[in-house]
């Protein structure tokens, strides 16, 4: 108990030591601050930044990119999974095909997704759904594989086939390792829209970061960066919350 | 490797191979046909005129070579940096116990953040040359290894360190003999990782500056709507991706092949 406070008092006394270091280099003026603005220009365009409709609006475009790439993702990837494990010689023909692809980092495709959809959202969510297309199949492949025999051939004498043996015996069997693979999907979907936005869109949180760093307006970018931090653990806390929840179902 | 898994092995051979490149096969001509009579090559080029435009236009252009090359050396260099600063933070944070316990939810709390957006940071701080790229492939390749490294000196068995210390090794003979040699199958998955990782923040880079380097041409290529060299320039670096990523994976078997399955 007294290791596990004093582990807690490092964690606190770095992360204070670190901010008392950027509130002395904003005083000193050791860094310049185009490049590390003083903590309390940061702070006062935070709250500014989140005052004005532009905001919001950034936020809600990339809130929505994520949530439909997300769900054109799990989906997809969750049938491709299951049709793909239909019998074990397609698993083993097309399991390595897909894990291939994985390897190939999409980024590379980026300007091709621009060039199909277009420098808007479109192309945002085809990115991170094609991103977030991969664990989720890999992760549903893997755990529909690992169904217990016994439980298929005790559903299938039963007179259970097809759609309904995936949904009452299948999905729910696999659904641990799904979940991993959702997980994972999620934040791969979450980290490649704003990547995706960063480089090259029109809105969203991404481009406005990108943005304010083109207008030379470091407090305002630092701004943006702080938010996406704190948004990206507060949803980490969420979906681990979350997947919890449902593992002890 | 078992008996079963020879067994396993042998028996599909053929026939599952052939399947694969019949499926694949047949995809290009399908993606070729489709193009040639209904599609819209503004967009997407048929693999034909695709390798047409490889040798035609991407490789004979000694400029789109050297941003190619200067890629992979962006990526070699990243890899490298990512590989020392992940194991000496690794091997520093995993140390103890203690260590361990106050430093590594710190190591996770960094790793969550999306980089991404980190990336004009990047730029600002190390201009838009080589630098910038190498830094940012570094930021996203360190992460994995120090992770894994601390993960393997985590499962060492305390027998094994009990006997080592019993028998009178130093801190030094412990970290050597025992927790390096445990270490290895954890530490490789975090190669393999890191290698990833790194041509992700690499490439992020490349695409993020378009002034110079294979941004500028995937950029000018997409705006031209010319998708026959863009295509091509892309299955080249792909391809490097694959190879670079294949050299890892036959360097992580060699070196925890003697771990067994």
């Amino acid at each position: 108990m007294t290791a596990a406070l004093q582990a807690r008092a490092i964690q606190f006394a770095f992360l204070g030591a670190l901010l008392v270091a950027w509130f002395a280099i904003g005083r000193t003026g050791a860094i310049s601050p185009l490049f590390l603005p003083p903590m309390e220009a940061v702070a006062a365009a935070l709250v500014r930044l989140v005052q004005t409709a532009e905001f919001w609006s950034a936020v809600g475009t990339t809130l929505t990119t994520i949530i439909e790439a997300y769900l054109i993702a799990a989906v997809l990837g969750i049938l491709a999974g299951w049709l793909v494990t239909r019998s074990r010689f397609l698993t083993r023909v097309l399991e390595p095909i897909v894990s291939g692809l994985f390897a190939i980092p999409i980024t590379l495709f980026f300007p091709v997704f621009i060039l199909m959809f277009g420098i808007g959202p479109e192309s945002k969510v085809a990115y991170g759904a094609a991103y977030g297309f991969f664990p989720i199949a890999l992760n549903t492949i893997a755990g529909l594989i690992g169904v217990d025999d016994r439980y298929l051939s005790a559903a299938r004498s039963l007179g259970v086939s097809g759609f309904g043996l995936f949904r009452h015996v299948l999905f729910p069997a696999a659904f641990p390792v799904i979940l991993t693979g959702l997980r994972i999907g999620f934040f791969i979907c979450f980290a490649s829209v704003l990547g995706g936005e960063t480089i090259s869109s029109v809105s969203g949180v991404g481009r406005n970061i990108a943005l304010a760093a083109e207008l030379m307006e470091p407090a305002r970018m630092y701004a943006w960066i702080a938010f996406v931090i704190v948004a990206a653990l507060v949803l980490n806390a969420l979906v681990s919350a979350l997947e919890n929840r449902m593992r002890s179902h | 490797m078992s008996l079963t898994n020879v067994v396993e092995r042998k028996r599909p051979g053929l026939s599952v191979t052939w399947t694969r490149v019949l499926i694949l096969a047949s995809l290009l001509l399908i993606w070729e046909a489709w193009l040639r009579l209904a599609g819209d090559t503004i967009v997407i080029a048929p693999p034909s005129s695709i390798v047409n435009a490889l040798f035609t236009q991407v490789l004979p252009d000694p400029e789109i070579r050297g941003a190619i090359l200067l890629a992979l050396l962006e990526v070699v260099a990243a890899y490298a940096l990512a590989i020392i600063g992940g194991l000496t933070i690794g091997l520093a944070v995993g140390s103890t116990n203690f260590s361990r316990r106050s430093l590594y939810p710190i190591i996770l709390l960094l790793y969550a953040i999306p980089q991404a957006v980190l990336l004009p940071l990047f730029t600002l701080g190390f201009g838009i040359g080589p630098a910038a790229k190498i830094a940012f492939g570094f930021s996203h390749g360190v992460f994995p290894v120090i992770v894994n490294v601390v993960a393997g000196m985590r499962n060492v068995n305390a027998h094994y360190l009990r006997a080592a210390q019993s028998m009178g090794a130093s801190r030094g003979d412990i970290v050597r003999h025992v927790i390096f040699p445990h270490m290895v199958a954890s530490f490789f998955t975090g190669l393999r990782l890191a290698m990833t990782m790194t041509l992700l923040g690499v490439i992020l880079a490349e695409l993020y500056v378009s002034t110079s380097g294979v941004g500028y041409f995937t950029k000018l290529f997409a705006e031209t709507f010319d998708p026959s060299p863009l295509f091509a320039l892309i299955g080249t670096l792909a391809l490097m991706a694959i190879g670079l990523n294949e050299i890892v994976r036959v360097i992580e078997r060699r070196f925890t092949r003697w771990k067994g399955p």
